[in-house]
């Protein structure tokens, strides 16, 4: 199979192409940007006029549900919403249930995605059995079953003495240990920020504490032991301080933001809006400016929709028995765009954090459209407004904060291994 | 954003919260309420406003006393009325507070009194009900017990008249009371210039400053010259663990005695909103004292209840 995808804005960040551009896909593999491969005849031509062609996305953190909570969303659902947001790679976080934290569930998740040819699933391994905090899981094992790094999640790990093992014996084989630093102790019982909108609403707070006292001592654990370190989803202004300067310390670490983060704060809670239940919480307009200016220089490398179906039944509760969690696969893109637009960061940069940086820190030849590369593509309309609601998201989870909202960059299309896997219908 | 308990044309729909309510309305309801006020005194304890509709309390968390309160208001204005106590049926059995809601909806209640222990039980309820049913809140978590707010301004302008020329304390556990959000948000929409919160740091929330009070951690300070003393209760759970060592030192340090009474202003009123803790937060002999209102509290909450519930009646969607 051929593909000639002529007259785009082509980017690739990291090969610094940001032009009007054509490219040539031959079996699967990009083979040409620009002028075509010696004897090239297109069995298929995309006219991609007025379009960005752009590698496709990787997102460091997408809840697939699977197994254990099919009835909330289900692989395919879950990896068509990918190639419908342009999403060609992700990482999945381990809280399944069972966990995955058997080299067997591990590959029986990857066979299976395998088969639904769709995007590529990259697991990750938990840190601990059962994400209990206690006691080690078998990350080589893991690591050969598949899984790309090894994540608590949102599971407390209150054992200093485990974290410090877990590093240690990670740092031993060269894995990346994930980690969302949180005080189980400080942010226990709490559903929002510890601020002026908890106040007010009578919500049990996290206080930024809990983010920053956790930080301190992972970053520290990381120097010492040498850990590959990657950072969830910080929150907080003085978190990307703390990182800030551990990077310029020299500390070997990584660190990726939710695309919510980015827009929205802890007075997006309204009057109670469950869908803004989200862990870490929604903090206040500083934090916001302290992400954004962490985004902006650097500090944070990625962002990701660290997406998370939930089903309609679990929202409809009271704000603090809602289930935490927004879908997310679907609005990465336009998010990104949205913080591009806002805070006039250039497209290949913004691009960058969601295509070349999350697959270096994922260790993948992904995120990039060099000759020889895997042609995932993202093909998209920057300039189209759609309506987030129920019928327009492919994914089972209809909930996010942004409902309603209209947002700028609309997927056209999405190849995976130069197959259109997505079409805009 | 839309305010959830007015209707388009600014009137009440549904009471939530007293944050967000303009100050038209609080004295419409203050306003109302002393009118009703005489009613309890009659012989015949009675008027027909609300004759022919049906009020349903629903209690997801359980109380006598303001469950009792909100009976008797509605029965005084001639309502058919139905008390649930969710907690120990329907919950217990897994049903959902949507299905609770949905059932009653389903018996052709027209207002709801609902009370729960989660904050924004009440918005969320009032989301899903129809437009003519009215909702009011009864308490839900830490966020909001407006009706007690109501009557405690209620009972403070029964005693002090005007609001713009007060000074108000509200001492305890601010940041687990609802009651002492609805006060504040009460007290500074009717023109009260000084509101005070007295607590330790544990007891306060976040921010709290935000809310339009002054922070006193020395209740000597913070009780002079004031004409108000709205006491709040201190949970069993609060009194002894990582938020405060002990009921003995809290009475010590915030426990409101004559002694401490005497930095008030002379005409000084006491209040608090029951259950008290005797020799916790109030010595017994204040609450029984001459400055205490204490008891008339609980009766001006019966004329608030039937004002907002009259109010409410009278608007329609």
């Amino acid at each position: 199979m051929k593909i000639h995808i002529k007259n785009s804005r082509l980017i690739d960040p990291r090969n610094g192409i940001n032009a009007i551009s054509d490219l040539y896909i031959v079996a699967g593999k990009v083979a040409g940007v620009g002028d075509a491969p010696e004897g090239f005849n297109a069995n298929q031509t995309i006219d991609a006029s007025g379009l960005v062609v752009c590698p496709g996305l990787v997102d460091l953190s997408a809840r697939l549900r699977e197994p254990g909570f099919e009835y909330k969303a289900t692989l395919e659902s879950e990896l068509q919403a990918a190639v419908a947001g342009g999403v060609t790679s992700l990482a999945c976080p381990p809280d399944t249930d069972p966990t995955l934290d058997e080299p067997g569930l591990v590959q029986m998740l990857k066979h299976r995605a395998k088969l639904l040819n769709l995007a590529h699933v990259y697991p990750l391994g938990a840190l601990t059995r059962q994400l209990e905090g206690r006691q080690l899981t078998e990350m080589c094992e893991l690591h050969e079953a598949g899984c790309v790094g090894f994540a608590q999640t949102d599971a407390p790990l209150n054992d200093t003495r485990v974290l410090l093992r877990a590093m240690q014996y990670a740092a031993t084989f060269g894995f990346t240990v994930w980690l969302r630093p949180q005080d189980a102790f400080l942010a226990q019982g709490g559903v929002a920020h510890d601020g002026e909108v908890a106040a007010r609403l009578g919500l049990a707070g996290i206080p930024a504490i809990a983010e920053t006292v956790a930080l301190a001592t992972i970053l520290r654990l990381a120097a010492e032991t040498g850990a590959k370190l990657h950072l969830c989803r910080l929150s907080t202004r003085i978190a990307v301080e703390m990182v800030r300067k551990a990077k310029q310390s020299g500390v070997a670490v990584t660190c990726d933001i939710a695309a919510n983060h980015l827009h929205l704060t802890e007075h997006d809670i309204g009057f109670f809006d469950a869908n803004c239940h989200l862990k870490p919480p929604l903090r206040s307009q500083r934090d916001l400016e302290g992400l954004r200016e962490g985004l902006q220089d650097g500090t944070i490398d990625a962002l990701c929709s660290d997406h998370t179906p939930v089903d309609d039944d679990a929202k409809l509760l009271p704000f603090a028995e809602a289930e935490v969690g927004a879908t997310g696969l679907e609005l990465l893109l336009p998010l990104t765009l949205k913080w591009a637009a806002d805070a006039g960061v250039t497209l290949p940069d913004a691009l960058a954090r969601i295509t070349s940086i999350p697959a270096g820190i994922l260790g993948l030849d992904a995120g990039h459209l060099g000759v020889g590369s895997s042609a995932d593509i993202c093909i998209f309309d920057p300039l189209q407004y759609w309506k987030v609601e129920a019928k327009s998201l492919a994914s089972q989870g209809k909930n996010t904060p942004f409902l309603g909202l209209e947002l700028a960059g609309k997927v056209r299309q999405t190849l995976v291994h130069g197959q259109v896997v997505y079409q805009k219908p | 954003m839309n305010n959830p308990q007015l209707t388009k044309d600014g009137k009440l729909k549904h009471l939530l919260s007293i944050e967000g309510l303009p100050k038209t309305i609080l004295n419409q309801i203050l306003d109302t309420a002393e009118s009703f006020a005489g009613v309890s005194e009659r012989e015949v304890k009675k008027v027909p406003l609300l004759r022919g509709k049906t009020v349903c309390n629903i209690f997801f968390e359980n109380s006598t006393r303001t469950r009792t309160t909100f009976e008797i208001a509605a029965k005084r204005l001639s309502a058919d009325v139905v008390s649930l106590n969710v907690g120990t049926s329907s919950q217990a059995k897994g049903e959902t507070i949507l299905d609770t809601v949905d059932n009653l909806i389903a018996m052709h209640a027209d207002m709801f009194v609902v009370r729960h222990a989660q904050s924004g039980a009440a918005h969320f309820i009032a989301r899903h009900v129809p437009s003519h049913i009215h909702v009011i809140n009864a308490g839900d978590g830490r966020h909001s017990h407006p009706t007690q707010g109501l009557l405690d301004v209620f009972t403070i302008r029964r005693h002090k008249r005007e609001f713009h020329n007060l000074r108000v304390a509200i001492v305890g556990d601010v940041l687990h009371s609802r009651v002492a959000r609805s006060e504040i948000h009460a007290l500074t929409t009717l023109g009260v210039p000084e509101v005070r919160v007295i607590a330790p740091k544990t007891l306060l929330p976040a921010d709290v400053e935000r809310l339009g009070v002054q922070v006193f951690h020395d209740m000597r300070a913070g009780l002079k010259d004031v004409d108000v003393v709205m006491m709040l209760r201190l949970q069993n759970e609060r009194m002894s663990g990582a938020l405060l060592p002990s009921a003995q030192e809290y009475f010590k340090c915030y426990g409101l005695t004559q002694e401490k009474l005497a930095l008030a202003k002379s005409d000084a009123i006491v209040m608090h909103p029951g259950p008290m803790n005797r020799g916790v937060e109030i010595d017994s002999s204040v609450a029984d004292g001459s400055q205490s209102v204490i008891l008339p509290q609980v009766t001006y909450g019966i004329a608030v209840r039937m004002a907002v519930m009259s109010i409410l009646a009278g608007n329609p969607e």
